[in-house]
């Protein structure tokens, strides 16, 4: 093979400070986009199993309308359309202050939320009915209800299915450099881009992908332990 | 803000050329998604069965395909194809090409899991009957497992062509004219991106909402009585 191999180029010049920049963005996109999907996730999910009708058909059309749609088309729609139509004070704070990042933010957290209800739906409807009844009949709102009984189960329940989509999250806010948010694949394509050496490059992003992946998964096998509901299959079930 | 005149001049285009994929341009988002999961099933497969070989030079190197492939972005997996197939192969590679491969390469991980389960699904009572008549292993896979398997998979594999479907999406940033690039190229020219990306966005949503429908109703229908 002709290609000739040249590993020095990942700590040559400033290619090692480009890949740790890379990573700290997209750590900082995929946290912030997880806070906003769990919170969309709960608000959405438990709201989905309410008996009230048009609240549930509102959380029935945010999830299958952001899930059932590329997330790539979702982040060049928070980029391209929606600034313009925002007010112009808010339009020129955001252009100082790297709309790119806010717009990928925006559009990982929104679409993840979608897949994060799904979760919690099906969590929520593995609880058997009569536990919400009971809480009901022992004087709890409906609020209280989903407060106190069912969401603290449901929430350790999801923890496995929550985790793969969790990774997916991060995986996924690859999608980000699309609109040139500078994160790993970025910095990993701009490393390509000024040493032409692609697979040293390539090698080094997916390595950490893969440790991130790795590690991340480990770390929720962990805490699923520590928050498995005693009695049941699932306290013991990996995946 | 919704301007749907855009639309209408270049329904064509966007149609025509991004979502089924004939014109000028090398694109299509159906004439890539539909080889893809039909290549990448036939790979799922072999990694399927793979995973449950009892040998272990097979086991673990469809195993470690497997974790490989579902800790990595997809879109790392296009960058690989697009700059490495060239050096390898030494000679320019067509986009249609890159993305294919990229995505049958990725899809397999994934649909390797679903036949790995839709195989597990089937009674071992089934496998050990066949043998005691007189059959082969292969002939136990082929005539016997894998034409079961295959039924209790089918809702599965149809949820995997919408992540698909619109994975395909992607494969617009490596210059494929499938439909999101489709609107791209005709946003830089009309400047009219909420209409636009809003309407593609709905474009895949009727494709992916009818499909998992469908998956839907399927599960109910073949779900054993």
């Amino acid at each position: 093979m002709a290609y000739k191999f040249d590993w020095s180029v990942l700590w040559r010049g400033a290619s090692a400070e480009w890949l740790l920049s890379g990573l700290a963005v997209t750590l900082e996109l995929s946290a912030l986009a997880w806070i906003l999907a769990v919170a969309l996730g709960i608000v959405s999910g438990a709201v989905r199993t309410v008996r009230f009708r048009p609240l549930r058909a509102a959380a029935t059309f945010y999830v299958e309308f952001f899930r059932n749609v590329p997330l790539l088309v979702w982040m060049f729609f928070w980029y391209f359309a929606v600034p313009p139509l925002l007010p112009t004070p808010v339009q020129d704070f955001l252009f100082a202050h790297s709309l790119e990042f806010w717009a990928a933010v925006c559009a990982l957290g929104v679409y993840s939320g979608a897949r994060f209800s799904e979760v919690l739906r099906s969590g929520i409807q593995s609880i058997p009915r009569t536990q919400f009844e009971a809480s009901v009949a022992s004087g709890l709102t409906t609020f209280q209800a989903y407060r106190y009984v069912i969401l603290p189960v449901a929430l350790r329940l999801i923890i496995p299915p929550a985790t793969n989509e969790s990774l997916n999250l991060l995986k996924n806010s690859s999608v980000a450099l699309t609109i040139s948010v500078a994160e790993l694949t970025f910095q990993t394509r701009q490393i390509e881009t000024y040493t032409a050496k692609a697979f040293e490059a390539l090698t080094a992003g997916t390595l950490i992908y893969l440790v991130l992946c790795t590690s991340l998964s480990a770390m929720m096998g962990w805490v699923e332990r520590r928050t498995a509901i005693p009695g049941l299959i699932t306290a013991r079930r990996r995946r | 803000m919704l301007d749907l005149d855009v639309i209408w001049r270049n329904l064509p285009f966007l149609m025509i050329q991004g979502f089924l994929g004939f014109g000028n341009f090398v694109g299509g988002t159906l004439r890539l998604a539909i080889p893809s999961i039909a290549l990448g099933f036939v790979l799922g497969i072999f990694i399927g069965i793979g995973r449950l070989a009892p040998q272990w030079w097979i086991h673990v190197p469809a195993t470690i395909y497997v974790e490989f492939f579902r800790g990595v972005p997809l879109v790392m997996v296009i960058f690989w194809m697009w700059f490495i197939m060239p050096i390898v192969l030494r000679t320019a590679i067509p986009e249609f090409a890159v993305a294919l491969s990229a995505f049958v390469i990725f899809e397999a991980a994934y649909l390797g899991e679903i036949v790995r389960a839709g195989i597990q699904s089937v009674p071992r009572g089934q496998v050990e009957a066949a043998r005691a008549l007189g059959l082969s292993g292969s002939q136990v896979m082929r005539f016997i497992v894998l034409p079961q398997a295959l039924k209790n998979m089918i809702p599965s594999l149809v949820t995997q062509f919408i992540v698909l479907f619109k994975d395909t999406s992607l494969a617009s940033i490596i210059g494929f004219m499938d439909l999101t690039k489709a609107a791209q190229v005709v946003n830089n020219r009309e400047i009219r991106p909420f209409s636009l990306y809003l309407f593609i966005a709905v474009v895949y949503w009727v494709c992916t909402y009818s499909m998992s429908r469908y998956a839907r109703s399927l599960e109910k229908r073949l779900s054993p009585a």
